[in-house]
């Protein structure tokens, strides 16, 4: 059939010079329009002027340094706060939250693929429907009760809300219904044979799980692992809400620091040097990962 | 795309184990730990907000042996939506949820025909340099929103701000004939509606700028895939029957696309009500909480007013407006399914 039609047809599909030049200076002005905030930040950054007032749009500007940089690796905000302390808090909540997401979610969507047993459907939409609750709705009794687990000893005083571990638990419970979603759909796609024969050789079900399930689900647990660092890594909501002690406050709400705090003049250089340190590292492997997360996303969404 | 499709039948499990515990106990081990995270941080919250939500709950109850919170009834509910909200100026339960909705569907609409177009232009044949475009347009998707708001709110600054200094727009000044006036426009706080009669601040089309920037690369990949999995066939023959490329493109690329793209289009739609980052750092609401959407305005509730009951009584709204949107859209998606 396809030999069948003439070179003439064929060639109606193929771009000929005119549009492939219309494309390609249409196609150059949206790529533009995608970097040009990128490159605006990256650009300031490296401004060694720290400039409370850019005056023109350089795209490397005249002796263009990495002091900004500096300056923020020194003391990013006005709270006496490091940046390696504010790298490590966050670094700790996302690893957290992923790990503690990525356990948890991987059993429980194991059991929701692999086996029956009572209320096992309304579980699942129990978990499901949380999905859809975004967490300031709830923010109000998550406070409230966060902040009631208290342990005050001396001088040992404790508050679960203003902590770290805290913000960590209630991102992780928040994080678990998408994880468990997410790996239960994957799960969902490999077959049962390898489990089923290793079964037959007499393996428990915990041995098939560990041997033969996490193995194949490597590529679902490498993108729910990352999506639940990317939630603790730039999570706002809950951390500028519940933290109070500057040892304890994240990148994140370092960064709205930065932009919010001197309003009308912003440390521009400060600021943008900041912004990349935020996205640099999390974008890097979201770029590394996309194909799989993306794809992950499409089929889950098709599949309703 | 067929390959991906899962039946009810993958999910069942093999007959009863032959040794050990039953299944069924097995399966409820493997559950406990998530379902009692769950159980203790969002569950039990959200029972908590319930009540909550008939009570004046404030900062003096928070203390360790603070008495209960005063039951108020449905006051909290009432309040809210009849304008009853004194402490925030300008609160209007409707106007904001009437905005939240048109924000949402303003910005899909946006994505979703953005998206198609640069994937299907990405998908001409014989277009140069296509692996080029394709890895610079995936960058707004792997940018965290968090830092993506941030950096446009600046760019949006009247003074100091990209937008308003750059060279390209003085450059389309020159061409249009614009004043240096116009370099000053202020994004986020100018009050009157730049289009007179259209009741929408100019933070809003700030904010619409920045949304469209950020969402519809995903819309793309999206169309990009179910595009790739569009037999050439079908264009060949239609080609041969005569019919030109716009004809090929409404009764043949879009119709084919439907099934994908309307599952993007929800997703996208739940994702923009709730965008919080974009909002709350962009325009922060403003002008005069004309941008402010349900999910600020509940962070704002307990961040800066302190009325954790009234936060916990808008809270339950936005969950009830949430599962409306949510089931409406489903049953969109499905209705849909069933027609293609």
């Amino acid at each position: 059939m396809t030999l069948a039609v003439p070179r003439r047809r064929r060639a109606f599909f193929r771009a000929g010079w005119g549009k492939q030049l219309m494309l390609q200076a249409l196609l150059i002005f949206i790529s533009f329009t995608v970097l040009f905030p990128l490159v605006w930040v990256v650009s300031m950054s490296l401004d060694p002027r720290n400039i409370s007032r850019p005056t023109e749009l350089t795209l490397i500007p005249p002796g263009a340094s990495l002091q900004a940089y500096q300056d923020v690796i020194e003391r990013p905000t006005s709270n006496p706060v490091s940046l390696a302390q504010l790298a490590f808090n966050s670094f700790g909540l996302a690893a957290g939250v992923s790990l503690g997401s990525l356990g948890l979610g991987v059993l429980a969507a194991y059991a929701f693929s692999r086996f029956h047993f009572p209320a096992r459907r309304a579980l699942m939409i129990a978990i499901v429907a949380v999905l859809m609750v975004p967490s300031v709705a709830a923010l109000a009794p998550l406070f409230v009760f966060l902040n009631k687990i208290q342990i005050n000893s001396g001088d040992f005083s404790f508050n679960l809300r203003n902590s770290l571990l805290g913000v960590g638990l209630a991102l992780t419970s928040g994080a678990l219904p998408f994880a468990i979603w997410n790996l239960k759909g994957y799960i969902d796609t490999i077959p049962k044979e390898l489990e089923e024969a290793a079964s037959l050789d007499g393996a428990s079900p915990t041995q098939t799980f560990f041997r033969i399930m996490l193995p194949l689900a490597t590529p679902a647990l490498a993108v729910t692992a990352f999506l639940g660092f990317l939630t603790g890594w730039t999570e706002f909501v809950m951390s500028w809400q519940f933290l109070t002690n500057p040892e304890n406050f994240t990148l994140a709400m370092a960064l709205w620091n930065i932009t919010g705090q001197y309003a009308g003049n912003t440390p521009w250089s400060k600021f943008s040097a900041m912004a990349i340190i935020v996205a640099l590292p999390v974008s890097v492997v979201y770029l590394s990962l996309q194909k799989y997360i993306v794809g992950g996303l499409t089929i889950g969404g098709v599949k309703g | 795309m067929a390959s991906f499709a899962i039946t009810e039948a993958a999910t069942s499990a093999p007959a009863g184990s032959r040794r050990g515990a039953p299944r069924w106990l097995t399966a409820y081990l493997y559950i406990l730990p998530a379902t009692l995270i769950m159980a203790a941080i969002t569950y039990w919250p959200i029972l908590f907000q319930v009540y909550m939500s008939f009570t004046d709950y404030g900062l003096r109850n928070l203390r360790f042996d603070a008495p209960a919170a005063n039951f108020v009834g449905l006051e909290n509910f009432i309040s809210l939506i009849t304008n009853g909200v004194t402490v925030i100026p300008n609160f209007s339960f409707w106007g904001m949820l009437a905005f939240n909705l048109f924000w949402t569907f303003s910005n899909v609409i946006f994505h979703v025909t953005i998206g198609i177009l640069i994937a299907v232009i990405l998908n001409t044949p014989g277009l140069r340099f296509r692996g080029f475009y394709r890895a610079i347009f995936i960058l707004p998707i792997v940018v965290p929103t968090l830092v993506v708001a941030t950096v446009w709110r600046n760019m949006f600054d009247t003074d100091y701000g990209a937008i308003n200094q750059g060279q390209g727009l003085a450059a389309l000044g020159g061409i249009f004939g614009v004043t240096p006036d116009h370099f000053h426009i202020r994004w986020i706080d100018q009050i009157d509606p730049p289009i007179p009669g259209i009741p929408l601040p100019l933070s809003y089309f700030a904010l619409l700028i920045t949304n469209i920037w950020l969402g519809w690369p995903f819309m793309t990949i999206v169309a990009t895939g179910a595009l790739q999995s569009i037999s050439r066939e079908y264009y060949e023959a239609a080609s041969i029957d005569g019919a030109s490329g716009p004809q090929q493109f409404f009764h043949i690329t879009l119709p084919l696309l439907r099934p994908a793209m309307i599952p993007a289009a929800m997703y996208g739609l739940i994702v923009t009500f709730n965008l919080f980052n974009l909002i709350y750092m962009v325009s922060g609401g403003g002008p005069l909480r004309q941008t402010e959407i349900l999910v600020t305005t509940a962070f704002r509730l307990v961040n800066e007013q302190r009325l954790y009951g009234l936060a916990a009584a808008f809270g339950i709204y936005t969950m009830i407006i949430l599962l409306v949107l949510t089931l409406l859209t489903n049953r969109i998606t499905k209705a849909t399914e069933s027609y293609v």
